[in-house]
């Protein structure tokens, strides 16, 4: 079948009455202005900030980054000395692995679920409010004690005894232990509400055989981030112990053991690449999708090959350990995994390039942003294959070698198909296309930036130059590569700057973009750019995988949510059958009350012990406005079920 | 491997750039099932070259990391290293504990043979690596670790912390010297004597500042009166190639500037500054030269 476009008005058809419209506008978006703001529970206005707040922390690293390669521009260089120096690196990796890279990908999720499911909402809307702001305060927490000269300084990976008690001065360590517990509830609570979504709001007829492709990575990261995020909460929390109270979990002179530190950490570590990858590839398919204007070649092999590299992603933890005391034997297992892990990335490599040669490609600045992915990434998957390999990675690990291969696997695996993702969504959320020139400005001044930066990395690790050193000695003749890799550093900040610049001129400039500008095929394109509190006037109904293609001018619809109340339509989770309506609870309060007492408690409890019992008393009063049902409400139910009951009644 | 892996990327990259030039304009049918048939068989048969690829290489490198992965037995030489904030500890074993001697920041081999480096950490982890000699082993506290290091040419080869260890992690540097078989032990004969007796008044005066100033509260002169551990042993440092672990070259200067403002050279080490009298510190200089 061809691809067609279809029209703005589809789900709007002119039968649809406006008061319902109006009506289901008051009910999703009751509150206005600040205080709609801060009570807002819509996924799309949480998605948006998380996204924006997000992108505010690359900046940050961003400009760790530049001080970082200012430093390493030349040898022996005195610009920032190894206290300072120690916090910027520690604060470059927390800020983009913790506060940029999940993040964004959950947010961009959060805001896309919903509308590509053909949902109003997502199941759980307070959490997901509660979510967001435990990450901005988060994130605003670690810069306070950052910018107090407190900032983390024993890496982003903490290695104990170097973070315990002992040797990790003053409160810097805890800073960075205490920002992990905020950002792991604000990860659990968004992989527990996407997962619930996903599971048991798609629209009818969406089995899982229909579902897009990135909503099917964002399932599978949502699942991964539960376990892995448990792992990094336990170690944390046995980190922020071992400091507070005096146990003993890491130190061998009292039966603890620094080695446990390393496997629960790393347990989160390696998997959190791939809960960062993962929505990324979700983010290629879509736009390979739409701009081969045809769907993905092979999607069973798609959907299992994000399946298998979610789960072979736990097994692979072991290979950031290569030079400790681990087994030889234990050593080959890992070795395995971390080799087989290139193969599910390598089916849909190659099924977008199958995509693209069965299609005809539509030359877009998010296609190109796709095609860099596959030049940049590819790299970076090589090199870690080479690095899966014991003899070799005991060479090259921990020098500049793993930083290139990281900062090409993250830059090419993730930055460059979510940049890509922002020109082609950023129509459906604004209302308003970026800029094509623009575009493409962006794409080959970062394109060249990333090379020139990280690729010398490569040479200068095999030459032997160590990571997270603050200076290194001038007969070493490091110096010409490292000073390549700051200009490059230079490059990709201009090529940033474009895409500011674009982001914010096409908001007001950009041209209108109408609902389905790029003919895509997903139910986000369906409905209005921006689209309405309430997604859709009426509940899409999904025929075929190929969502949108596969219509005519008209989208079956599913009616009888009502207006009046905040409805949604659970399903099935096999079939997707209506199963019943499902009263989502209104705008509130109590998501922000209840993260600010948790902030609360959580920044006393990096001082006193005594912040953990008091916080967790004093959670019971937002708790209290969360939990105790409306009154009205709750009266009404009444009346309504017992006007059920008498119409059940025999007559 | 990385011949192999650059064939992978000149094959996908190109594909996909060939795709991208070859786009057909008119084609009708975008789902034709021939064209599909023939993408699977096409995607099946890079599964069906890579998959292999994969296994070879795994095969390959267990192989070698069999065949580098030597096993240390007690009839080596072995040096126990002990890894410090920031510097290295190197003691060498004996049967005869009068003939165990320490030195630091600099690990001499004979060539030709393997030496076994046992490794301990008195604090954080730290990483024993010598590019040229071998890959990295971790020195984690709590835990014992091995390696066997073989140099087969003589020469200087420079060694480096690997993990990140705190402040001066990037100076904290070590040089393991090959050298031949005789020289070694020349060289371990002369590691063995305590420190040569002052000559003249000069040195004399020198050792009693080291002696009775706060030098010997950290550092040992073996045969004098200074004995701690707390920072690298002394007795023979006149012999050694650099200073502060590498940071500096061993010369009288360097060492002068080391002893009375260690933290510009190395914010953050543990060696406080000293405020001697000039008198006392050419003494001092004069007689730590005379440590051969």
């Amino acid at each position: 079948m061809t691809a067609r476009p279809v029209s703005d008005e589809v789900l709007l058809p002119p039968a649809v009455d406006e008061r319902d419209r109006a009506r289901l506008h008051k009910t999703w978006e009751p509150d206005t202005g600040l205080i709609g703001w801060l009570k807002s529970v819509n996924h799309k206005s949480v998605g948006k900030r998380y996204i924006c707040t997000a992108l505010v922390f690359f900046l940050f690293g961003g400009l760790e980054a530049a001080a970082i390669r200012i430093q390493l521009s030349h040898a022996e260089n005195n610009l920032i000395g190894p206290d300072l120096y120690n916090q910027i690196f520690t604060m470059h990796g927390t800020t983009m692995m913790f506060l940029f890279a999940v993040p964004i990908m959950t947010a961009i999720g959060i805001y896309l679920i919903p509308l590509m499911i053909g949902a109003r909402n997502v199941a759980f809307p307070r959490l997901n409010a509660l979510g967001y702001w435990m990450f901005l305060f988060g994130g605003i927490f670690l810069y306070t004690f950052f910018l107090m000269n407190t900032g983390p300084d024993a890496g982003w990976f903490n290695y104990v005894p170097l973070s315990g008690p002992q040797y990790g001065m003053g409160k810097r360590v805890d800073v960075w232990a205490q920002m992990v517990t905020y950002t792991e509830i604000a990860a659990l609570v968004a992989a527990l509400e996407v997962t619930v979504t996903i599971i048991r709001m798609r629209a009818p007829g969406m089995t899982w055989s229909r579902l897009p492709l990135f909503v099917w990575a964002q399932l599978v990261t949502a699942m991964m981030v539960m376990f892995a995020m448990s792992s990094v909460a336990t170690a944390s929390l046995m980190l922020g112990a071992d400091r507070l109270v005096a146990t003993q979990f890491f130190n061998p002179a009292e039966g603890g053991d620094a080695l446990l530190w390393q496997h629960l950490f790393w347990f989160f570590g390696h998997p959190e690449v791939y809960i960062i990858f993962i929505p990324a590839l979700g983010m290629v398919s879509q736009i390979v999708a739409t701009f081969a204007r045809r769907p993905v070649f092979g999607y069973p092999a798609m959907v299992a090959a994000l399946v298998a590299t979610g789960t072979i992603g736990f097994g692979l933890w072991v290979h950031h350990m290569f030079s400790t005391s681990v087994h030889q034997l234990g050593q080959a297992y890992f070795t395995a995994a971390s080799t087989m892990i290139s193969i599910p990335t390598g089916v849909q490599i190659f099924c977008w390039i199958a995509t693209l040669w069965l299609g005809r490609p539509v030359w877009r600045t998010p296609l190109l942003f796709v095609v860099g992915f596959v030049v940049v990434f590819l790299i970076g998957g090589l090199s870690g294959v080479m690095l899966a390999s014991v003899p070799f990675d005991v060479q090259a690990t921990d020098t500049y070698f793993v930083v290139a291969h990281l900062h090409y696997v993250l830059m090419g695996g993730a930055v460059l198909p979510l940049i890509g993702a922002f020109y082609y969504w950023y129509p459906k959320v604004t209302g308003r296309m970026m800029s094509e020139t623009l575009g493409r400005w962006n794409f080959w001044i970062l394109f060249v930036g990333i090379n020139v930066t990280f690729f010398p990395m490569h040479i200068l690790g095999l030459k032997g130059m160590t990571r997270r050193v603050y200076t290194y000695p001038e007969f070493m003749d490091w110096g010409l590569l490292n000073l390549i890799a700051t200009i490059g550093a230079v490059i990709i900040v201009a090529g940033m700057a474009v895409f500011v610049v674009n982001f914010f001129m096409s908001l007001r400039t950009g041209a209108p973009a109408g609902a389905n500008p790029w003919g895509a095929d997903t139910l986000e394109w369906a409905t209005t750019s921006p689209p309405p509190p309430y997604n859709f006037v009426d509940t899409p109904v999904v025929t075929s995988r190929d969502g949108l293609w596969a219509y005519g001018d008209e989208i079956p619809v599913v009616t009888g949510l009502r207006t009046d109340r905040p409805e949604v339509l659970i399903t099935t989770t096999m079939m997707t059958e209506p199963l019943y309506k499902h009263e989502l609870p209104a705008p509130t309060f109590a998501p922000l009350a209840m993260a600010i007492v948790l902030s609360g408690m959580l920044t006393a409890g990096i001082f006193t012990p005594w912040g953990i019992p008091v916080g967790s008393a004093l959670i019971l009063i937002p708790f209290y406005f969360w939990a105790w049902p409306d009154k009205g409400e709750h009266a009404r139910n009444l009346r309504e079920e017992r006007q059920r009951d008498s119409q059940a009644e025999p007559a | 491997m990385i011949a192999v892996s650059v064939v992978v990327y000149v094959v996908v990259v190109g594909m996909l750039l060939l795709v991208i030039r070859n786009r057909r304009v008119a084609v009708d049918d975008l789902q034709s099932p021939a064209r599909e048939e023939k993408a699977g068989r096409i995607i099946r048969l890079a599964l069906a070259v890579v998959v292999p690829v994969l296994f070879v290489f795994l095969l390959y490198d267990f192989a070698v990391a069999r065949g580098v992965g030597e096993m240390p037995d007690s009839s080596m030489l072995t040096i126990e290293v002990t890894g410090h904030q920031w510097w290295w500890e190197a003691a060498y074993d004996d049967p005869v504990p009068h003939n165990i001697f320490r030195t630091a920041n600099e690990i001499h081999i004979p060539v030709g043979r393997p030496v076994r480096i046992k490794l301990a950490s008195h604090d954080v982890i730290h990483s024993f690596w010598v590019p040229n000699l071998s890959g990295k082993k971790d020195l984690i506290p709590g835990h014992k670790d091995e390696l066997v290091i073989q140099a087969d040419r003589p020469g200087i080869y420079r060694g480096q912390c690997a993990e990140f260890c705190g402040l001066e992690h990037a100076k904290m540097s070590f040089w393991v010297v090959a050298e031949p078989v005789q020289d070694f032990s020349r060289w371990v004969e002369r590691q063995r004597q305590p420190a040569p007796e002052p000559t003249d008044s000069i040195t004399a005066a020198g050792r009693a500042v080291f002696e009775t100033g706060s030098c010997a509260t950290c550092h040992t002169i073996a045969s004098t009166r200074a004995a701690a551990t707390v920072g690298p042993n002394l007795t023979h440092i006149a012999s050694r190639l650099t200073i502060a672990a590498g940071a500096l070259p061993n010369n009288r200067g360097n060492l002068a500037g080391w002893i009375v403002d260690p933290q510009t050279i190395k914010p953050g080490a543990k060696m406080p500054p000293n405020s001697l009298a000039p008198r006392e510190l050419q003494a001092l200089l004069a007689y730590l030269e005379t440590l051969k």
